[in-house]
């Protein structure tokens, strides 16, 4: 039997974007909702929840770009330059919430421009990754293995779309994080927080869902016709079953995981949503992961190590966040 | 000025600027990491309370080299894709592999302890603290280990084969890991960032004892400092001696250009020190040499043959004035090292070594000589390869993304803007962490106004506490 190497290694990149987009989208969030809290030791706690693993986060986003470039070099060297634009501004955007986390504990004069550039470099990388997201679902134009479309072609009403939706998703996944690692009235505050967002959220996935069977042929295809539909028909039953818990979950404050959990179920509804309609397209409208993906020696090889070292990766990523479980403390000195 | 008007030049420019930003965190990174699990042992192996005071010193320090570069390094891998999209596609079965096992090996190993590293002391005891901090200087290592096998490839390809489509496809990893400059390339890289570090550590102990020769702490990290000048320096010029061996094996073009060297062919040929090399002439204006010493290095024959610019094509040559430049700052450089190196043994062994105020000025001068020696290094090997990013097999011209002026124009502007912004800051706030003085429990300093106003610890500040449990 040989393996389908394309065919593991888009759901391995499809697992790394994922992990990404939950992970690094609780704190990215957290910068977002920053300016919500006014006073200097609410920003202390929200900044020290997300410290220690900010850096293991962001990992994934390493991987899922140099992932592409090993097993999808063609995907990789088609949707980079399409998304020249966005991409460079969100790559701005994560340097300026990055170095936040350390300088703004090296300056008293400077503190509220440290605060203010990891808020706006959270806002700004997320609604970038939303419009990069937004122009990949809308096609990209590939000619004779390039990129063959216009400077502006990612900057459409759908892809800013997507970029509001993300900005309110992440957000929401910040909120319900703080919801698991505070008390109190931040705690209170973010439960609110969180009940507005999950409505925003909720409106913006059906919006979105609405709208992208009509971007593509295949992606109308898919959803609607028969038998495919046996297939797709649950998948907004599930969305809302997923609502449901969330609703709940931020109304009974017994349980302060669930709100976060049930975010987290609706960003895999989403993404399978996504996979249902891109299968097997990487590129769309034309590239599938077959055409993109690089030969089978490149394949195997970097699979060896995947296979490997992933679950010592996802065992030492689980230890650091089981060392520093619990509720931010700011009287122990939490850290 | 027409150059400018190039999107071809003005991708390299972009990605010249980003990388060597991105590569003046981690010159330091890799070699601060080993420094910090050495004093970590020394600490845990003789119960010392410097060690760990010098320890909480660095790793402030660390903690916010490490933040920059790790987001400079964020940008580097998305700019293969965006501004190099043809070379992309082509080498991506190659080099794509080699990126994908630094990221699963080093970056998660680097980030996944170092939460643990900076703010676990408290939380899991200093065994594992101590195990979390040797996995973030192991991570450092293999990150380099990578990184540098992708860019050797590229000066030296091996182990591939060409396909139908034009992508490079990889026939014997082996090969293309272990390609012909790899090893001497790693050897060089990795003995240049432990001199980066050692001589800013230098500096800053030479700082600090010029102001005051009893500072324990001060003078725990001088001495070790000039051990790794004294012994590494030597090593490295001797390690450059057959990296430069390797590179006239296999990019003689190079060579020439570093050496300045025109004519076609020249039996006993001078080492220039000082010259202005000139493409469009055919020579190197103006030069003073030793005769015959070029010959010596290169052949190890007074009379040895080599072969200059004229040998090769003209549509092969690098831009040969840098390249001669570049290769003598980094020389000078290290020669300047080994001297200090030297003039501390002296000293040491004349017992002087805390008190000599022109060693410690001599030191303190030397404290950015790494960074400037590690670019400069950098310069002549890459700008030594143009005109090709694969070489000999795919011209930098054929690489680049078909992405127009306007766009890669604005993206070089904005990081210009936003990286003399956002690093100027990191700098400066590195700076002033080194103008404190060490070992402050022994020196009470007073409350700074900075901890008094955040309630909290900063990421690394805990540790200076003195919380050890
Ligand atoms: C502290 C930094 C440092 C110091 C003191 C030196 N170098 Fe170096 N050199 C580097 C840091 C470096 C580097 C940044 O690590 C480079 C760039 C790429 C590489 O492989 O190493 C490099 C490249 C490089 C190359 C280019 C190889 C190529 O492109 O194929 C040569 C021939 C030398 N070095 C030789 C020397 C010699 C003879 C030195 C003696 C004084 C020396 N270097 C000191
Ligand atoms: C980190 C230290 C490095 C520095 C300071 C550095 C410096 C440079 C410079 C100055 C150029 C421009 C050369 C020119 O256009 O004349 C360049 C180009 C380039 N380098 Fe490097 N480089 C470094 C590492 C790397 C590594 C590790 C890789 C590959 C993995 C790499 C790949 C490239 C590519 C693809 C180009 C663009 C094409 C070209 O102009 O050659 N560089 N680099
Ligand atoms: C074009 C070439 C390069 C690319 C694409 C690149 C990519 C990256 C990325 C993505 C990171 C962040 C990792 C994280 O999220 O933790 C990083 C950090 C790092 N890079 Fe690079 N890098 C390049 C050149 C180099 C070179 C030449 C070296 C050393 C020889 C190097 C050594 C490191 C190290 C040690 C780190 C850890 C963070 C730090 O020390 O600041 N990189 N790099």
């Amino acid at each position: 039997m040989t393996l389908d190497l394309p065919l593991i290694w888009a759901g391995l990149i499809a697992f790394a974007v994922l992990a990404y987009v939950v992970l690094d989208g609780f704190d990215l969030g957290i910068g977002i909702l920053f300016p919500l809290f006014k006073q200097e030791r609410e920003r202390d706690v929200l900044m020290n929840s997300v410290a220690p693993v900010w850096d293991g986060n962001e990992t994934w986003l390493v991987l899922g770009g140099g992932g592409l470039l090993a097993a999808f070099p063609l995907a990789y060297a088609t949707i980079l330059p399409a998304l020249y634009a966005p991409l460079t501004v969100m790559l701005l955007g994560l340097i300026f919430r990055g170095v936040a986390f350390e300088f703004r504990w090296r300056t008293v004069r400077w503190k509220r421009v440290w605060d203010w550039s990891f808020t706006l470099g959270s806002l700004m990388a997320t609604f970038m990754q939303g419009i990069a997201l937004g122009g990949l679902i809308q096609g990209i134009k590939v000619a004779d293995r390039a990129y063959a479309g216009g400077w502006w072609d990612w900057l459409t009403p759908f892809s800013i779309l997507t970029g509001i939706a993300l900005v309110v998703g992440y957000s929401l996944l910040g909120a319900c994080w703080l919801v698991i690692k505070t008390e109190g009235e931040i705690q209170n505050r973010c439960y609110d927080l969180g009940r507005k967002l999950s409505v925003g959220l909720v409106l913006l996935i059906g919006l979105v869902s609405l709208w992208t069977p009509f971007l593509g042929e295949q992606f109308l295809q898919r959803w609607f016709t028969w038998p495919n539909i046996l297939l797709t028909a649950p998948m907004p039953l599930l969305v809302l079953l997923a609502a449901g818990s969330l609703w709940r979950g931020l109304h009974d404050y017994s349980r302060p995981k669930q709100p976060f959990l049930s975010a987290l179920a609706l960003f895999v509804l989403s993404y399978i949503g996504l996979g249902i309609s891109f299968w097997p397209l990487m590129v769309p409208p034309s590239l599938t992961f077959y055409d993109a993906a690089a030969p089978d020696v490149s394949l195997g090889f970097l699979l060896v190590g995947a296979v490997i070292l992933l679950p010592i990766i996802l065992a030492y990523t689980a230890y650091s966040y089981y060392v520093f479980r619990g509720k931010v403390d700011p009287d122990a000195h939490y850290h | 000025m027409q150059a400018l008007l190039d999107p071809v030049f003005l991708a390299r420019l972009q990605f010249a600027f980003t990388v060597s930003f991105h590569i003046i965190f981690p010159a330091f990174t890799i070699g601060l990491a080993s420094y910090l699990a050495v004093l970590e042992a020394l600490w845990l192996w003789t119960k010392r309370e410097i060690y760990i005071q010098v320890f909480r010193y660095w790793i402030k320090i660390f903690a916010v080299t490490f933040g920059m570069g790790v987001v400079s390094g964020l940008v580097m891998s998305y700019q293969f894709g965006t501004n190099w999209s043809v070379f992309s596609d082509k080498a991506g079965p190659v080099i794509g592999p080699l990126m994908g096992y630094e990221v699963l090996s080093a970056f998660f190993l680097e980030a996944g302890f170092l939460g643990v590293m900076l703010f676990g002391m408290n939380r899991v005891g200093k065994g594992l603290h101590f195990f979390a901090t040797a996995m973030v200087a192991f991570g450092t290592f293999l990150s380099a280990f990578w990184i540098l096998a992708v860019n050797s490839w590229m000066q030296t390809p091996a182990g591939y084969a060409i396909a139908p489509n034009g992508q490079f496809i990889p026939e014997d990893w082996f090969a293309v890991i272990f390609n012909p400059s790899f090893p001497y390339r790693l050897v060089h890289m990795v003995l240049a960032a432990y001199l980066t570090t050692a001589f800013v550590v230098g500096a800053v102990g030479a700082w600090h004892l010029l102001r005051d020769k009893t500072n324990a702490g001060a003078r725990v990290m001088f001495s070790m400092a000039m051990w790794m000048a004294a012994i590494v320096a030597p090593i490295q010029i001797f390690a450059g001696d057959l990296h430069g061996l390797n590179t006239l094996k296999h990019q003689p073009a190079k060579i020439a250009a570093m050496e300045g060297h025109y004519e076609e062919s020249i039996k006993g040929a001078p080492l220039y020190l000082f010259g202005l090399p000139d493409n469009e002439a055919g020579e190197t204006k103006y030069a003073i040499g030793i005769p015959k010493l070029g010959s010596l290095i290169l052949t190890h024959d007074w009379d040895g043959e080599l072969k200059g610019l004229k040998a090769f094509p003209r549509e092969d040559w690098p831009p040969t004035p840098v390249v001669f430049w570049s290769f003598r700052i980094m020389v000078g450089l290290g020669s300047l090292m080994a001297l200090v190196g030297l003039v501390s043994l002296v000293m040491r062994f004349g017992g002087r070594i805390y008190s000599s105020r022109l060693l410690h000025r001599a030191a303190l001068v030397m404290g950015p000589s790494g960074f400037i020696a590690v670019l400069a290094g950098w310069v002549t090997t890459e700008v030594g390869r143009q005109p090709y990013t694969i070489y000999g097999l795919l011209r930098t011209a054929d690489s680049v993304s078909p992405i127009g002026l306007p766009g890669v124009a604005t993206s070089l502007i904005a990081f210009i803007i936003v990286y003399f912004i956002v690093f100027g800051a990191g700098v400066f706030y590195l700076l002033r962490l080194m103008g404190k003085t060490p070992g402050a429990i022994a020196h009470p300093e007073p409350e700074t106004p900075m901890r008094a106003a955040g309630l909290m610890p900063g990421p690394a500040q805990q540790l200076e506490k003195g919380e050890a449990p």
